[in-house]
């Protein structure tokens, strides 16, 4: 354990390494005062908190990153092996993989558009690859960080809300694309401004109506995502608290049922985002 | 929780892969299914066909067979007729060999019965004009009873 008190423990397992800007003047948690805005990696989850949204979560970043480069990585080396013929082990997985996507994507969307399916499947893999990262004990990487001289470590990066919303968003930023590229500017718009009720005089509430409906679809995404994976994390953490012998009976069943959750979350988020994308395609 | 620019290096990230996933790695996987999708159709129909012209082969086959058998049947039926025939034939010809073998012997035996008799005939003229030359003691004139004596030798 990092820190003393089961407060200080919980606090610190759920605190990203943060890379920030601290403005001029700013009192440090050791007591020094910085003397002008400069970038620093932050020594407390206040300093973090103070950093505003200058500041970024190096661990978050770094291991999604990571998670994107062994995703595609592999699947570029698959794809450069591929066989016409009867498919190796490797090859059989990425192809399993393809074809569940593209199950998804026939079932769910009925435009056409060559960039949904793999869209699904890098939304798939990705996050199915970073949640996956959440089955490794969590004081191993965060101790061997602080070994490093790194004092918070936050290896999954869908337990943080920046790591999600950086995912929905560029989904709601492809929603809103195609929605005015199929529909045109005046058809997306009459289509926000007359849904559900087709008449001038609810124009304004409709707009508020599906306006909100709208701006609900990336929100939910990522805060489904991201609760499903805090949440299990903070209860990994607190069994974490729990005396060595009896952590196992916790921990185990716990993990074992994340095996589901782990998969479901990711599968929910691709499924949503197929069915998001689909409904911007329909032209009514 | 801290909302801060993670959120959007994190939107590039996704961004970044999304196309790289688009570019190089969908489309030659996709194409490699698809087309041993194609190969696996295309071996499938083959079975089927090849499956199909076994089964005409066999019939083919049968047909051939079944037209042989007759073929055959036909030629044993035709030899058995054709023996028949040359046996019935070599019959006739024995029974007619045969006929004119005993027609023959007959016409020798008739032959040799003409001979016998002409001879028995000529003997007994000769042994009845000894008779009489005993009875009579005397010797006749050959000559002269010859006609009468032949008489006697064609009512024999």
């Amino acid at each position: 354990m990092a820190a003393g008190t089961p407060v200080e423990y919980i606090k610190h397992h759920l605190t990203n390494l943060t890379y920030g800007k601290l403005p001029e003047g700013y009192e440090r948690a050791d007591g020094s005062v910085v003397q002008e805005a400069s970038w620093t990696f932050a020594r407390t989850g206040q300093e973090a908190a103070d950093m505003g949204f200058m500041a970024i979560h190096v661990d978050t970043m770094g291991w999604s990153i990571a998670m994107g480069l062994l995703f595609l990585g592999l699947f570029r080396f698959v794809a450069n092996r591929v066989t016409e013929g009867a498919p190796g082990g490797l090859q059989n997985l990425v192809e399993m993989t393809f074809e569940f996507v593209q199950g998804i994507v026939r079932d769910v969307f009925h435009g056409k558009n060559p960039l949904i399916a793999p869209l699904a499947l890098t939304v798939f893999v990705w996050i199915l690859l970073m949640n996956i990262l959440k089955l490794i004990p969590i004081d191993y990487i965060p101790s061997i960080a602080s070994a490093l001289g790194l004092g918070y470590f936050k290896i999954v990066p869908t337990t943080d809300p920046n790591g999600t919303f950086g995912i929905s968003i560029g989904v709601f930023l492809l929603i809103l694309f195609y929605s005015f590229k199929v529909k045109g500017v005046g058809g997306f718009t009459k289509e926000l401004a007359f849904n559900p009720f087709n008449h001038w005089i609810m124009v304004p509430f409709n707009l508020l109506l599906e306006i909100l409906a709208l701006i609900i679809k990336p929100i939910s995404l990522a805060l489904r995502l991201f609760g499903n994976m805090y949440a299990g994390e903070v209860v990994f953490i607190l069994i974490a608290l729990l005396p060595l012998w009896v952590q196992w009976t916790l921990n185990v069943p716990w993990a074992i049922f994340h095996i589901l959750v782990i998969p479901l979350q990711a599968f929910i988020f691709t499924v949503l985002t197929v069915v998001y994308l689909s409904a911007a395609h329909e032209d009514h | 929780m801290n909302i801060n620019l993670t959120l959007i290096g994190q939107s590039i990230a996704f961004a970044i892969f999304v196309w790289f996933c688009v570019k190089y790695v969908w489309p030659p996987i996709t194409a490699a299914m698809e087309a041993r999708q194609k190969k696996i159709a295309d071996g499938l129909s083959a079975a089927d066909r090849a499956s199909l012209d076994l089964e005409l082969a066999q019939e083919k086959a049968t047909k051939e067979l079944q037209k042989a058998k007759e073929e055959a049947a036909a030629l044993i039926d035709q030899a058995n007729k054709r023996a028949a025939q040359i046996v019935e034939a070599s019959k006739e010809d024995a029974r007619s060999e045969g006929e004119k073998l005993i027609e023959q012997a007959r016409a020798e035996i008739q032959q040799e019965r003409v001979q016998a008799r002409d001879a028995l005939r000529a003997e007994v003229a000769t042994l009845a004009v000894a008779g009489a030359e005993k009875i009579l003691e005397t010797s006749v004139d050959a000559k002269a009873h010859s006609e009468m004596l032949n008489k006697l030798a064609a009512e024999l």
